[in-house]
């Protein structure tokens, strides 16, 4: 499992990626990992009216990572209530982030593991 | 073409007993019935709704509307964007007179949502997420947390401008009948109500709601024979944001609310300053400030300034949400677009009854997921 950025020939990064680049049209033809960085964060909350499947209460934060001089950002479950914005966060390896089987999802048509945002 | 709406109307929002197609026919029935407008005439109908085979089991229910209406054989069409769902629909119906593909269409929007728990029906909402957001249990109420926070601290803005959203929204919804709400809070109930996405509390979002509105659009030409009251689509436009939300830019911008309103001012030859009054998409008071900003009325990271000095009450330089909003309306995810049209609409030809305020120009601004799609119309008064 990695946490994959994704890059077009024009240095765009974007997580997560798409069949082209958003910002120029190109395809996307690089990949760069995440999961080994360490990112700030940007913003948070604690959710505590979570839908079938969801942890309760969820931290959520959108955690901004500096690849190479270039900004990419990405959202996801943090580990601990106990976030502040500016925090320095690493990504660390969940299996299963929700119930599958929980939601309104058919579970084969989602991949379930992935990483949350773990202060340092 | 020069389009207008001749009729708007809309069910009771809140806890129904009826299910979708019984509401969808309440509505329509109603307007058609106010307009005068014989079925046979109807040449387009347009059912706003976002997700009726996925709260009831419940596909085509344009058909079926077309059917209990006897609007037959009136081409159908059920129009999906999410909670914009009902503004898209205005967008078909002036497209379908503007065209001169229809002269007379039904615009119906509906939804029934609360015999599903609130978990169920966040979850129902939350699935038009990314699927790298869906997993992380992100859902609509999150997102406003998370920008939310992001906003007032970047900001400064006080917290309590937030809840004043709410207690003018609130206020506003009392003399609805048609309202979910039709009740008074204070500052301090919304401020020590229980949290459900930090920083934002209970009384910062709407409510789960079924209810269905209703609108006739038809020429200009012809709607001056058939009727005094009756109002233009001056302009109009929709735009789409990112379907990931924290791949925008600057999370306090809602682009799709710059651009649809953009285009809306050129179609219509106006500005921000030229409004009367606006009915703005409040699914959570932050929006409230986010679109205020995105159509130009307030310069970025300063809309909180105008619920703090009450410019957007009532009684203020712009009314905002005189309905109530869908704070205190309700927000049945299809009818709620329509039904910012019918408080516009009823606005302009003066019959909002004690919710009336001076105006000749009015906006509404119906937002899909987060921002990532939305409408803006711009309506005037002909008299």
């Amino acid at each position: 499992m990695s946490f994959d950025a994704h890059q077009c020939p024009n240095g765009h990064v974007t997580y997560p990626g798409h069949p082209l680049c958003p910002e120029c049209g190109e395809h996307q033809t690089e990949t760069i990992d995440l999961s080994e960085r360490s990112g700030e964060v940007v913003t948070w909350t604690t959710s505590t009216a979570t839908p079938p499947g969801v942890r309760e209460p969820n931290t959520l934060a959108i955690v901004e990572f500096d690849v190479a001089g270039t900004f990419v950002r990405a959202v996801g479950q943090v580990t601990t209530e106990d976030v502040e914005t500016g925090d320095i966060v690493e990504p660390v390896y969940v299996e299963e982030l929700r119930d599958p089987e929980a939601g309104i999802k058919e579970p084969e048509s989602h991949e379930w593991d992935g990483y949350r945002f773990e202060p340092v | 073409m020069g389009v207008a709406i001749i009729e708007a109307s809309m069910t009771k929002f809140g806890q129904r007993d009826a299910w979708i197609c019984e509401l969808l026919a309440e509505a329509g029935k109603e307007c058609m019935a106010d307009s005068s407008v014989d079925p046979d005439d109807v040449e387009h109908l347009y059912v706003s709704n976002m997700a009726s085979g996925e709260f009831e089991g419940r596909t085509g229910v344009m058909n079926a509307l077309a059917h209990d209406l006897g609007v037959m054989p009136a081409y159908s069409e059920r129009v999906d964007q999410t909670s914009s769902s009902g503004g898209a629909g205005m967008y078909e119906a002036w497209q379908s007179v503007a065209s001169g593909a229809s002269d007379m269409t039904l615009l119906v929007g509906g939804e029934k949502m609360t015999h599903r728990t609130t978990p169920e029906s966040t979850d129902v909402i939350a699935s038009i997420t990314h699927p790298v957001e869906y997993k992380h249990g992100l859902t609509l109420p999150s997102f406003a947390g998370l920008t939310a926070r992001h906003y007032l601290e970047r900001f400064d803005a006080p917290r309590e401008s937030l809840a004043r959203v709410a207690v003018k929204n609130h206020e506003n919804g009392v003399d609805n009948p048609n309202a979910q709400f039709q009740k008074e809070i204070t500052i301090e109930t919304a401020l020590e109500s229980p949290v459900v996405a930090d920083p934002l509390r209970l009384y910062d979002f709407c409510p789960i709601t079924d209810g269905s509105a209703a609108m006739v659009f038809t020429t200009e030409e012809r709607a001056a024979q058939l009727t005094d009251d009756y109002v233009v689509v001056s302009g109009i436009g929709g735009a789409t944001d990112t379907h990931v939300v924290h791949e925008r830019d600057d999370p306090t911008i809602m682009g799709g609310v710059v651009e649809s309103s953009k285009r809306a001012y050129e179609m219509a030859g106006l500005g921000p300053d030229d409004l009367d009054v606006a009915e703005l998409h409040d699914m959570f008071t932050i929006l409230e400030f986010l679109q205020l900003e995105g159509i130009g009325v307030a310069e970025q990271g300063t809309a909180w300034e105008l619920a703090m000095d009450g410019d957007t009450a009532k009684d203020g330089e712009l009314p905002i949400n005189t309905s109530g909003g869908l704070k205190s309306k309700g927000h049945p995810l299809g009818a709620s677009g329509v039904a910012q049209g019918v408080e516009v609409f009823e606005q302009l030809v003066g019959e909002a009854g004690p919710r009336q305020v001076e105006a000749d120009i009015g906006l509404a601004c119906n937002v899909g997921g987060f921002g990532n799609c939305v409408i803006t119309t711009i309506m005037e008064a002909t008299q």
